[in-house]
């Protein structure tokens, strides 16, 4: 019966241990403790997916989780996404459709959107859609959030049209 | 918008858990998927005492086919999560109302950590699987200190977001049965926005004999009472006879008069009756094309 | 002058930080030994504070502070009247903490600074509070009865009366052949950026600066009234918007109370200060808009020719007035739209309610006043039983009659004068695109299938680029290869850090990459407004465009001397400047930089070589009348506002016995003059749009009867995901305005405009074989619902009594 633990988590591929308060968001751990601000928190209550990140390769709200629960789990944010500096097919595809605007919801969106690729290499419009209803966006409209899903998934399949009319 | 103190404790086993829960049970909270009760903590709405993290009991965490009483089954230990069950199609084959339903529960990143017994315990009338269990007549079990004991779904639910569970309780299992033959189940909701509770929704379950005659009628309907409910002078309505158009609609206007809706900013509770009737006649029309199709 | 990159769809500069998760948003700044603070909140819509105690919150462990009102000394006063008019007569703006009082549910009462968060939320807890709790004002027509004042001064609660009018609207009334008098409601509803708001604040007591970090979209007013409220000089003062996720209008304001608080506590404590607003109290506590009630009649003639309009209505301000009466202006002023309204009067009582106050949401009363105006003119068409389209066009202003006055007063106090646009065109375009000539088969199509699908269409006109004025300070760095640009207007998204680069390309012939755009630091640039009211572009644009033009042209006058050639014959392109026809001789930029600051050493051995050539100079190493460098300081203060403009049209389906609406096609046809990057304009247009589906089907702020809000989270306040809004299909038109130099006019506003005027018009015309009217804005589901019930009793009841 603890009001404060020892954890070990690997964040990035990189194993930290620290010593938190229970009731520590998971969030507020990546933020604050570890200096991970690329996760963004938009409501703390489970709806803007902002604060979206991998645990063990799947997408979850980390508002709604505590750090402890962490404890020998592997978290991925989006700060692991481009580690050398290259930037990740989604990435680039998101900045050439202009998928982002002001940037606030964009790391949500990744790492929603790098597992959901994983499955889904040629998803429909719809599916697309269906993917993101989990994470809001002020700035965009969607519309080329989901263009940029389109254009990575060619990227990774490899199957690119040839004009951009096409692409349409 | 930071959660209150607690003290946390994470138990690895079902008898851990109910130890704890007899020491503390009236401070204490349990923590499933968190997608519900997370957020009231952060919104400082609940304050236990005591935070018990279910999350690494792992015998709670299965899904298997069981027959009870001779009904063939499906047993679904309370930590199963959303996510599981929409992966397994060797469950979700056999049991159309739940496959429909969890594709309409939150969004992935919700069904990724949210379980079946935190959705069944947390009780709220608009959520999906509390009317499947509803609908369909399934089975709680429930463990304590004190013992086990099973609750039947129409006993499970006692108000809105209360479950016939006392404090040292813990929901550890629910099982459902599968469709006999000549069975066609539909799951139909309006929400706001795809994602959202519903606003209305409903859960129907038709068994059609050979002779185009209904054997069995099932209609749940959920966000139309502060429990998920069965309109039972609707089923009864139906029982025996041929579920043609007519009989449909008939049910579905009996079953929204059988409601006790009420109003919030989302919907008032005229709307919620009415569309209750829309939705339960549509999934009753497409419980009826499947159960033909199943037959 | 080449304007390559001028009108393309460059990439933007910022995209790799934000995508890379290294973005610096308010609230990702840590300074050492930052402490955390927490703001107590009114529970109570109107109510006097009988009872206060913070001495239990004052000794939790970890709290360093704990203030109410008497804890803030000289600094609680009111927060200043931004924009003051004489039509304000009863003007009330905040105090940093209430006194006796509160006005509204999340009003600010007490202020706690801890360790973290947490604790300062157990803090917060441990406040002792309590309330005689007063009748709340608010709804719009009791609050004018004024049986209830929320201020005890203010009678009837009516803040201002502004009343603008042109020609004769009485005599036209007269005349008409026909008047037609609509009930309009628009409901409240708010920005909701992704990011909430967040303040750090540094205390730097041996340099005696003060540094605020704040996601406002007006550092530099910030500052101003910073420095003045702390009694600092002004450049003691830095206060940065760094990157901003979203702002919409909601962060402009001067002051929010913790705006006031955070900095005050960093002095007082000497450790930075940090207050990070949680999503609850952004939509209990953040400033709302939308909220007014209108009376509005219209007068024609048989043949659909518009006489006048006539427009009553309540706004609805909230608790205060921080930004006067700036909507109601807006709403006034925007009203005629595109059309010919010679004779219009228009009367506005500004309300005071036990709410929120209210200040711009993007649109600021423009949507307010497109739904009014189209609104009136389907009513019109309905009656007269003209096509919709067609008595749009018999009444609208044509390409060849500007300028086009409207006759009132802007709300930059300037003429609401239109300069160019072609408004028949745009409205054509998108009709052509909305395939409306095909529609009505369609409809009839799908109704034989038992489906319901509606189009509704709606134009408008947005005054945009406002003064007083922006400036801009670009340099090249020689030694950098960059140029160096900064202003203050703030950025929350709109793309700043591109859209100026490409001015600045054209000009000094680099890439949009090579420059680099500060904004929203109130250091590198000490005077400017702000962002807001579709003005960045223009005002800000213009200013930059101006300021590297005077690079140019010092560069052109250096590199002529250098080359002993005409500066006619000077080019600049691809980094480097040349005499024309010999683009492989001349120098690159960047050495013509150094060579601008005649210092006798140089940096590195090309600045040397370029420095060399200065040596066969005559004269003073700087010239008389110049300065060093490749560096200039710019402003642009527009006399008015240029008028850009939109036509969208959307084909929505219904479905009659749910009320629930999917939205199948929508075009909008955008006009903001010249167009700096097509990619960023459009973008900004998608998510203006989206806003606009919100404000018409999901977002409503919702008091209950004692002004409690009901609206208090996401799950309440729906934002629409990616399955509620569509493709949105964009179409330019281009207009240039004639009132600067680029031609430009705003854009940021846009989408939104005209989205609430033509989803009512979709409703009705897919609900036609009902007969259902919209005069209310949002609509739920269950309000639709009803509107198809109530038609089918009231035909019903009409039958049985046959």
């Amino acid at each position: 019966m603890d009001t404060a633990r020892r954890i070990q988590v690997t964040v990035n591929g990189t194993t930290v241990e620290s010593e938190v308060p229970v009731r520590l968001l998971l969030s507020d751990f990546l933020r604050g403790t570890l200096g991970l601000t690329g996760t963004h928190v938009g409501c703390e209550h489970g709806v803007c997916g902002c604060c979206t990140v991998l645990l063990d390769g799947e997408p979850v709200r980390s508002c709604l989780l505590f750090a402890v629960q962490t404890h020998g789990r592997a978290i991925r944010t989006v700060e692991g996404l481009a580690p050398d500096g290259a930037l990740h097919p989604l990435q680039a595809a998101f900045r050439e459709e202009h998928a982002l605007q002001c940037g606030f919801c964009t790391p949500g969106f990744l790492m929603t959107l790098i597992p959901f690729m994983d499955e889904n290499p040629a998803p429909s419009e719809e599916e697309i859609r269906a993917a993101l209803s989990g994470n809001l966006c002020r700035c965009t409209g969607y519309q080329n959030i989901v263009r940029a899903v389109r254009r990575a998934g060619e990227h990774l399949t490899g199957n690119i049209p040839a004009t951009a009319e096409e692409r349409r | 918008m930071k959660p209150p103190p607690f003290t946390y404790v994470d138990p690895t086993g079902l008898s851990e858990a109910t130890a704890l829960l007899a020491a503390h049970g009236d401070e204490a909270k349990l923590l499933a998927g968190g997608q519900s009760l997370v957020p009231l903590l952060n919104m400082r709405l609940a304050q236990p005492a005591v935070l018990i993290d279910l999350n690494r009991v792992a015998e709670l965490n299965y899904l298997r086919e069981e027959s009870r009483d001779g009904r063939p089954g499906i047993a679904i230990g309370a930590m199963t999560r959303h996510r599981s069950i929409e992966r397994d199609s060797a469950v979700t084959d056999r049991l159309p109302l739940l496959r429909e339903a969890i594709g309409w529960v939150g969004h992935p990143q919700i069904r990724n950590r949210g379980t079946v017994g935190g959705s069944i315990a947390h009780a709220d009338p608009a959520a999906e699987l509390p009317l499947v269990l509803v609908a369909l007549d399934g089975v709680a079990t429930v463990r304590s200190e004190r013992g086990t004991r099973t609750v039947p779904a129409a006993e499970f639910f006692l108000y809105t977001f209360t479950p016939a569970l006392e404090a040292d309780e813990v929901l550890a299992e629910v099982w459902l049965p599968l469709p006999s033959p000549g069975t066609g189940q539909a799951f139909v909701e309006v929400a706001r926005r795809h994602g959202d509770f519903a606003l209305v929704s409903t859960a129907v379950s038709l068994t059609v004999t050979a002779q185009g005659r209904c054997a069995d009628a099932r209609i749940a309907v959920g966000g139309a009472a502060p429990v998920p409910m069965r309109a039972r002078a609707a089923e009864a309505g139906l029982a025996g006879e041929d579920p043609d158009d007519t009989r449909l609609r008939e049910a579905a206007r009996v079953a929204a008069g059988e409601m006790e809706p009420t109003s919030d900013v989302h919907a008032d509770a005229r709307y919620r009756r009415d569309v209750a009737e829309t939705l339960v006649y549509r999934a009753l029309a497409a419980a009826g094309r499947r159960a033909r199709s199943d037959a | 002058m080449s304007t390559r990159w001028f009108g393309q769809p460059v990439r933007r500069n910022e995209d790799e930080r934000f995508l890379t998760g290294k973005g610096r948003y308010v609230d990702d700044l840590q300074p050492a030994a930052t402490l955390h603070a927490a703001v107590l909140r009114s529970a109570v819509a109107h109510g006097r504070i009988t009872h206060l105690d913070v001495e239990a919150a004052r000794q939790l462990e970890g709290v360093l502070a704990v203030w109410t009102w008497q804890d803030l000394g000289d600094v609680w006063r009111p927060s200043p009247m931004v924009v003051p008019n004489e039509a304000l007569i009863h003007p009330r703006t905040q105090y940093p903490l209430a006194r006796d009082k509160v006005n509204y549910v999340g009003e600010a009462v007490a202020f706690v600074v801890a360790t973290d968060r947490y604790i300062a939320e157990d803090a917060c807890d441990l406040i002792e509070v309590e309330y005689e709790i007063l009748p709340a004002v608010i709804d719009l027509e009791n609050a004018v009865a004024g049986d209830t004042l929320v201020h005890e001064d203010v009678p009837n609660n009516v803040a201002a009366t502004l009343t603008q009018q042109v020609g004769d609207i009485e005599r036209a009334i007269a005349e008409a052949d026909h008047v037609f008098t609509e009930r309009l409601y628009i409901e409240r509803s708010a920005a909701q950026p992704m990011e909430t708001r967040a303040i750090v604040a540094q205390w730097d007591s041996a340099e005696r600066v003060l540094t605020m970090w704040d996601t406002t979209q007006a550092p530099l007013s910030i500052r101003n009234g910073l420095a003045v409220l702390l009694g600092l000089p002004e450049n003691s003062v830095r206060v940065v918007a760094p990157d901003v996720g979203g702002g919409f209008g909601v962060k402009i304001m001067m002051f929010y109370p913790e705006e006031v608080l955070v900095p005050l506590a960093a002095m007082r404590l000497g450790q930075p200060v940090k207050w990070a607003e949680d999503r609850r109290e952004h939509l209990i506590a953040s400033n709302h808009e939308r909220g007014q009630m209108h009376e509005a009649s219209i007068a024609v003639r048989s043949d659909g020719t518009i006489l006048g309009v006539k427009d009553i209505f309540l706004h609805d301000a909230g608790a205060y007035t921080p930004y006067g009466i700036v909507v109601p202006i807006v709403t006034a002023t925007q009203l005629p739209g595109p059309y010919r309204i010679r004779n219009y009067f228009s009367e506005s009582r500004t309300v005071y309610t036990n709410k929120v106050p209210v200040t711009p949401y993007r649109g600021a009363g423009r949507p307010h006043g497109c739904y009014v105006m189209e609104r009136l003119i389907d009513r019109v068409a309905r009656e007269l039983e003209m096509d919709r389209a067609e008595i749009r066009f018999k009444n609208m202003i044509g390409p060849d009659e500007f300028p086009w006055d409207v006759g009132l007063t802007f709300q930059d106090g300037a003429p609401t004068r239109y300069d160019s646009g072609n408004y028949p065109a745009g409205l054509q375009l998108a009709l052509d695109r909305i395939d409306y000539a095909g529609f009505r088969e369609l409809q009839e199509r799908r109704r034989r299938e038992g489906r319901y699908v509606g189009l509704g269409m709606a134009s408008y006109v947005e005054g945009t680029g406002i003064g007083p004025y922006e400036g801009a300070h670009v340099r090249v760095d020689g030694t950098a290869q960059r140029v160096v640009v900064a202003t203050c207007v703030g950025t929350q998204g709109q793309g700043h850090e591109t859209s100026f680069a490409q001015i600045v390309a054209d000009e000094l012939g680099v890439r949009p990459d090579q420059v680099e755009i500060t904004t929203g630091d109130s250091r590198s640039m000490n005077w400017g407004s702000g962002t807001y009211a579709s003005r960045s572009a223009v005002v800000t644009g213009n200013a930059i465009g101006a300021a590297s033009h005077a690079v140019r042209e010092k560069a052109v006058a250096l590199a002529a001397e250098l080359f002993e050639a005409n500066p006619a014959d000077i080019e600049l392109r691809d980094e480097r400047i040349f005499v024309a026809g010999s683009p492989d001789s001349g120098l690159p930029i960047w050495d013509i930089a150094v060579v601008a600051n005649p210092i006798r050493y140089a940096y590195g051995t090309q600045a040397a070589r370029a420095i060399a050539l200065l040596k066969q100079r005559q004269g003073p190493p700087l010239p008389e009348g110049t300065e060093p460098g490749l560096e200039a300081r710019k402003y642009f203060s527009p006399e008015q506002a240029t008028f850009a403009s939109g036509n969208h049209a959307v084909i929505v389906e219904v479905d009659p016995e749910t009320g629930i609406v999917t939205i199948l096609r929508y075009v909008a046809v955008h006009d903001c003059g010249n167009v700096i990057n097509p990619m960023i304009v459009e973008g900004q247009v998608h998510g203006g749009v989206a806003q606009g589906i919100g404000g018409s089907f999901y977002e409503r702020l919702v008091y209950d009867a004692d002004g409690q809000p009901l609206s208090t989270t996401f799950m309440d306040y729906l934002i629409p995901t990616a399955m509620e809004v569509p493709n949105i299909e964009v179409d330019h038109l281009e207009t240039p305005s004639p009132l600067n130099p680029l031609g430009i006019k705003g854009a940021g506003e846009a989408g939104v405009i005209p989205v609430p005027a033509l989803m009512a018009q979709a409703l009705e015309d897919a609900l036609g074989p009902w007969g259902v009217r919209v005069t209310e804005m949002p609509l739920n589901p269950g309000q639709i619902r009803a509107l198809v019930r109530d038609a089918e009793t009231r035909a019903t009841a009409a039958e049985d009594t046959r």
